[in-house]
């Protein structure tokens, strides 16, 4: 039965692997394909790993694989995050058909008060 | 029979990572398919463990899992244009 849920599990992981790598080649634009692969591939993985707990039980084994989920879990949106931004502050242009910026808006908000400081 | 068709989504999977590697119009693209990469290679030493009764793998995903989040951090800054200490 244990068998059966931890194969369940780790099928549903590959399979959001998978749908996450197909995104990233299939979408338009550098933040689409991030938002859409970083979060499939990371609930994925976490997913495969939750099977390998529930097959080997809550031994040395087990419990690494847990420590491992939480490592995923903790460093991968940083690592999204901080590519984003990295891709907008090195000015690469979204898609077209992109309706919102928010960052750039900010950025602007924050040009317009610096100089209406120094007047 | 079912492990061996899992090993084969996650290598299809590794395959569309390299083709984005390959042809990715930008630098944060090619960054962005390193990063998947190296989450898919944890998903992948998980598998041995499992399969082969190696307990060792599991050290290695963790090991692997922090070192990447390091790497891609760093090429991110590089991107940004700043120094690694600011």
């Amino acid at each position: 039965m244990n068998e059966i849920i931890s194969y369940i599990f780790i099928v549903i992981g590959a399979l959001f692997n998978l749908f996450g790598c197909i995104g990233l080649i299939r979408l338009p634009d550098i933040y689409n394909r991030l938002q859409a692969s970083t979060k499939c591939v990371t609930l994925g993985t976490s997913l495969l790993l939750f099977g390998v707990v529930i097959k080997t039980g809550l031994n040395a084994t087990g419990i690494k694989a847990i420590l491992c989920i939480i490592f995923i879990l903790l460093t991968s949106p940083v690592a999204a995050h901080a590519i984003s931004r990295a891709a907008h502050l090195s000015g690469i242009k979204l898609w077209e058909k992109s309706i919102i910026d928010k960052l750039d808006e900010d950025n602007k908000q924050k040009q317009n008060e610096e100089k209406g400081k120094e007047k | 029979m079912i492990l061996i068709i899992i090993v084969y989504i996650l290598l299809i999977s590794a395959f569309l990572c390299l083709i984005r590697i390959m042809l990715g119009p930008t630098a944060p693209d090619r960054t962005v398919a390193i990063d998947i990469l190296g989450i898919l290679i944890v998903g992948f030493c998980a598998l041995f463990a499992l399969t082969y009764n190696l307990d060792f793998m599991l050290n290695i995903a963790i090991t692997w899992s922090l070192l990447s989040f390091i790497g891609t951090i760093a090429l991110a800054k590089y991107l940004e244009g700043r120094d690694f200490d600011e």
